[in-house]
């Protein structure tokens, strides 16, 4: 460093008819080195109290004060002109195309059997989602853990329930029974203290949730693993140089923090996990899907009926996403300097700005 | 050093990364109620040395006593068998730690994250450690920042809010590892202005700096490490200004 300094102070003397003539003249030379500066400061403050309009025109840069347009993007319209187009043509078949059968669909929506089967893949969807996601959790600890043995075993169940197919998993719980009549408590190798028919302790819906959860751990684990690997090192680090119990560490500094990105791959399980339960229909139980296609097994009018599960599932769908908002919004906690408004806040604070504008438009007309 | 037993002792702490030995062989004796500053360039193993204080970082060899408690470890003969982590946690309690990037919780407020480690670690009461966070943020000058989140505050203002959640603890010794290194420089000032408080009010500190200033007018003694090694150590006009050690000179050239 001194020495390239050194060189570059000796420099200008050599270089002088080069260098010195770009950059040093406009500035010095006119004027001798001491008086500009002073001068320049005291005609710039005179001025400034005479006559303020000759101060703001050299700063705005020799023009009156700009006003800034945003940019224009003509496609938007082309494009929402196109969609609204297709959407216009599609609405119109629905109405006007007789093959939809709305009276049928309005006959089938709400009867009794299918808000039964709707209760049935509710049911099926919250057990398989918390089952699932608590042993994901258990499964996603081991295989952070420093443990090898316990890694080990959890790489092996992700691996083996996410190699076998999710209908075959629930075609073989279905059929335990063909390979284990019964199910006894005993030791190992040695004598028997009881025993149950497993078809007892398995009736289908069992067989479902059973398979449902199972498969669901697998990928619950890996989106949770995920989770955990997104917190900052430090945050852990703080934790344990505070003294804080290890499962506190986990429960209250690091869980909270990973559910700002597991939220979003959760819900999309869970979701998927809904509309999956249809999966189940292959072993005859009455959720909706099954519901549905033996109702028009019987009167053969398929698309309607169709449409009674699709929009249930639409309508869940879309409060399951609702629901995801909030919660996650309710993780977001700290991580901005503050949370932009809900979709609800903001429509009230526009209802609030019309109210405050149409209340003040009469008091400027009286005036 | 005229204490019966000096607050922090290390004896022959070694430590390796691979084939790299970060510490060699340190001994170190700090006096309760003393403040120490450890200088030394990068990579010197300054940073290692204060987390082998709390066994945020194992040793290979040697031994960490604070307050004449083993660290990390327990004695059998002459070897040391490292402890169940629940036993380092509740030793790691006793001893305040200030990180460098802060490493506040951003998902709890300012009293969350002083309240947190007491309650759960302590097993004390909340209302009473909330009576006494509210305390120790006036003391940084925070007590209106108490529900604020961390990423409201400024870096200088997170740093201080991180010194009250190590003071809550109530601990023997609090190391700083380069509290000041991820400010801006105009807010460099207002943290050190809180630990030279807490250095006046008798805590015993060990910060690890490159503030030779802060160093100069506030330790007690200074300590030069260079290659996992210490150098020297003495008061701060011996070290400082008045080095003895060719490699203490040139560090301190450079940064001056």
């Amino acid at each position: 460093m001194p020495s390239l300094s050194t060189v570059r102070r000796s420099a200008p003397p050599t270089t002088t008819s080069s260098t010195s003539s770009s950059a040093p003249p406009p500035a010095e030379p006119p004027q001798p080195p001491q008086p500009p500066q002073p001068p320049r400061a005291s005609t710039s403050a005179a001025p400034a109290a005479a006559e303020p309009a000759a101060d703001s025109v050299p700063l705005s840069g020799g023009g009156p004060v700009l006003t800034v347009v945003p940019r224009r993007n003509p496609w938007t319209w082309v494009g929402v002109a196109g969609v609204g187009l297709l959407l216009a043509m599609f609405v119109n078949g629905l109405v006007t195309n007789p093959g939809w059968d709305w009276a049928t669909f309005g006959r089938y929506f709400a009867t009794e059997t299918v808000i039964r089967a709707l209760g049935t893949t509710i049911q099926l969807t919250v057990l398989g989602t918390v089952a699932g996601f608590a042993l994901g959790l258990v499964l996603a600890a081991m295989r952070l853990s420093s443990n090898a043995f316990l890694r080990t075993v959890a790489w092996a169940y992700i691996w083996a329930f996410r190699s076998i197919p999710l209908i075959v998993q629930l075609l073989f719980w279905f059929n335990i029974a063909y390979l284990y009549q019964t199910i006894s408590v005993g030791l190992p190798f040695g004598p028997s203290f009881g025993s149950v028919e497993t078809n007892d302790l398995f009736g289908a819906l069992g067989a479902a949730v059973l398979g449902l959860a199972l498969h669901q751990a697998a990928y619950a684990a890996e989106i949770i693993r995920g989770g955990i690997l997104s917190v900052d090192e430090g945050q852990r680090e703080a934790a344990s140089a505070l003294g804080i119990p290890r499962r506190r560490q986990f429960t209250r500094i690091v869980l909270p923090q990973a559910m700002r990105s597991i939220l979003p791959n959760a819900a999309n399980e869970v979701i998927s996990l809904f509309k999956g339960t249809s999966i189940v229909s292959v072993l005859a139980i009455p959720e909706l899907f099954y519901q549905v296609q033996v109702i028009y097994g019987r009167n053969s009018r398929v698309v309607p009926l169709l449409l009674v599960a699709t929009v249930w599932y639409i309508i869940l769908t879309t409060l399951l996403s609702i629901g995801q908002y909030y919660v996650e919004r309710h993780f977001a906690r700290g991580s901005a300097r503050s949370l932009p408004p809900t979709p609800l806040q903001r429509l009230r604070a526009r209802w609030a700005g019309i109210a405050t504008q149409a209340a003040r438009r009469p008091e400027g007309v009286s005036r | 050093m005229t204490a019966p037993t000096a607050a922090v002792d290390l004896r022959g702490v070694t430590k390796s990364f691979g084939a790299h030995r970060v510490l060699d062989d340190v001994d170190l004796e700090l006096a309760e109620g003393t403040v120490t500053v450890i200088l030394g360039p990068s990579g010197s193993g300054k940073s290692t040395l204060l987390r082998t204080i709390n066994h945020l970082e194992k040793t290979d060899r040697g031994q960490v006593r604070v307050n004449g408690t083993l660290i990390g470890y327990r004695q059998a003969g002459d070897r040391l068998h490292e402890l169940p982590e629940r036993d380092i946690l509740r030793q790691r309690s006793r001893i305040g730690f200030v990180f460098q990037q802060f490493n506040l919780f951003p998902h709890l407020t300012v009293l969350e994250n002083v309240v947190e480690a007491p309650v759960s670690a302590q097993h004390r009461r909340r209302s009473e450690v909330e009576v006494e966070a509210r305390a120790l943020l006036e003391r940084v000058g925070l007590a209106d920042k108490a529900a604020a989140y961390p990423r409201q505050l400024s870096g200088g203002q997170q740093q201080r809010v991180a010194i009250a959640r190590a003071l809550a603890l109530q601990p023997d010794v609090i190391l700083f590892d380069e509290p000041t290194s991820a400010l801006d420089p105009e807010l460099v000032g207002e943290v050190l202005a809180v630990i030279k408080e807490l250095a006046r009010d008798g805590a015993t500190l060990v910060v690890v700096t490159h503030e030779i200033g802060f160093a100069r007018e506030v330790a007690d003694t200074v300590v030069f490490l260079d290659g996992g090694r210490v150098v020297e150590q003495g008061p701060p006009e011996q070290v400082i200004d008045h080095s003895a050690h060719e490699r203490t000179r040139a560090f301190l050239d450079r940064v001056l």
